[in-house]
């Protein structure tokens, strides 16, 4: 409770956590999927399943944009880096992303030019000023970040910038929750809704979550407080029997979502018939591509990429994990030959990966638990 | 990835209707405002900001409790580090790092 009791009003917080261990029912186990990564980070963080009674386990989703790339569009990515001229932007989480030859930060090392870029606009920055250059942004992210990158094609459209091209990897949320539903070694009670994503595609796109599925999904936002909010909402809804999308981050979140947001995805992207997920296979309509009036800024048009699908390291087992099948210190790997310094799967290298999430707080903790007990 | 900072608009760029000045940790960054066109914020506002991009008006409380939650997750490094790479360094004249 420790990191808990530095927010506001930490008598609300544990009167939350009373309130929850009321409302649970203790011959039940509830499995709940918090879909965000940084909520993952967050509940480490926090240590918030030091609070929660040990009938609740938080299921670690699919919503953390780097750890979901499979490893062989890095390599696409980095095969367009090698043509000639080619400049490669993307933003900082990537840098560190094993591909096959490396990640991007070792093909720098190598010579290649590799530039960090905070947003998607500085990419197109980087093209108004080297117009000997051809720069290519490598786009990742969820809906939260997809409409910046919509609106920087949009400008390097009209500003007529044909040195600039983009690598679209963008990933739609609502797709993935599906796979996990349909996936038969998946059992789960409810969600925690994805805060930000939301603030884009609002909340009726999940209603079909609780409609088809009978399943409550509760958006959330990120203070511990916000968290213990949203899993006594779920847990009332499950002890009523009923199943509702409900929005506790509504200072945030509208429910009708961002629509010029929407209106700059609509315009730019299409969706793929379908896309790789690392760890949860091919899913249609998963994935956005660059539309055909845009198709001068697609870096996937522009330049020949190989397309081939790797398969991850051998022994590392990043895809049980991102399933939730296995827990982070489960994979054989775990905090050996993979930890945050050297990571071989992406789920070490981004803080909203559980592995790196779990390394950082929870191994520690076991660790120094591990010595005191022992001394 | 997913990094949400609060910031408070300073002032519109006059001549490019979708820009403005944000004050961000104490550094004034040029933020665009292009998927907030159908609520336009205004000078004093607060924002928060996700790639350089404001994507959702909060109130001046959240805008703090926000700050603290990305201290507490040993974020804020890293989102100011963010903050001052929006334009690749380059002074817009107001911005003082220190």
């Amino acid at each position: 409770m420790r990191f808990v009791d530095e927010f506001r009003d930490p008598e609300i917080i544990h009167r939350t956590a009373e309130e929850i261990r009321r409302l649970v029912d203790p011959r039940r186990h509830y499995r709940l999927m918090e879909v965000c990564g940084g909520h993952t980070h967050a509940i480490y963080r926090f240590g918030l399943k030091d609070v929660l009674p040990g009938n609740i386990e938080l299921i670690h989703g699919p919503g953390c944009p780097v750890c979901v790339l499979p490893m062989g569009r890095i390599d696409d990515g980095l095969a367009i880096a090698h043509e000639p001229s080619v400049m490669f932007s993307a933003f900082g989480d990537m840098m560190r992303v094993p591909g096959t030859q490396g990640s991007p930060l070792e093909h720098k090392a190598r010579g290649l030019d590799v530039r960090i870029v905070y947003s998607p606009s500085d990419a197109l920055k980087l093209a108004r000023s080297n117009p000997d250059k051809h720069v290519m942004f490598f786009a990742i992210g969820f809906e939260t970040t997809a409409p910046s990158t919509a609106l920087t094609l949009i400008r390097a459209r009209s500003e007529g910038i044909r040195n600039f091209s983009v690598f679209c990897n963008h990933v739609t949320i609502i797709p993935a929750i599906r796979a996990i539903l349909d996936s038969p070694d998946m059992r789960l009670d409810a969600f925690i809704g994805p805060g930000h994503v939301s603030t884009v595609i609002g909340c009726r796109p999940y209603e079909w979550i609780s409609a088809r599925e009978g399943k409550p999904i509760v958006i959330s936002g990120f203070e511990p407080l916000d968290m213990l909010q949203s899993i006594v909402m779920i847990l009332r809804q499950l002890n009523r029997g009923e199943a509702r999308v409900e929005n506790q981050y509504k200072r945030v979140v509208p429910w009708e979502g961002n629509r010029a947001a929407l209106r700059a995805m609509a315009e730019v992207f299409q969706l793929r018939p379908y896309f790789e997920w690392r760890g949860l296979g091919f899913i249609s309509q998963s994935a956005l591509r660059i539309r055909d009036e845009f198709a001068e800024w697609d870096a996937e048009r522009r330049f020949q990429v190989p397309g081939v699908r790797v398969t991850d390291p051998r022994a590392a087992q990043c895809g049980e994990v991102l399933k939730g099948v296995l827990k982070p210190a489960q994979c054989k790997l775990f905090g050996r030959e993979c930890t945050p310094e050297h990571p071989i799967g992406a789920l070490m290298v981004s803080t909203e990966g559980s592995c790196a999430a779990y390394h950082s707080y929870e191994h520690r903790k076991e660790h120094l638990t591990g010595i005191q007990r022992t001394a | 990835m997913c990094l949400a900072i609060p910031g408070r608009i300073v002032e519109l760029v006059p001549g490019s209707p979708n820009l403005a000045t944000v004050e961000v940790v104490g550094v004034r960054r040029k933020v665009d405002l292009g998927l907030l066109t159908d609520d336009m914020p205004a000078p004093g506002d607060w924002v928060l900001i996700h790639v350089g991009f404001a994507m959702s008006k909060i109130s001046e409380e959240d805008a703090l409790e926000q700050m603290r939650i990305l201290t507490v997750l040993g974020e804020s490094e890293q989102a100011e580090q963010e903050v001052r790479g929006y334009g690749l360094e380059e002074s817009d004249g107001s911005a003082k790092p220190n």
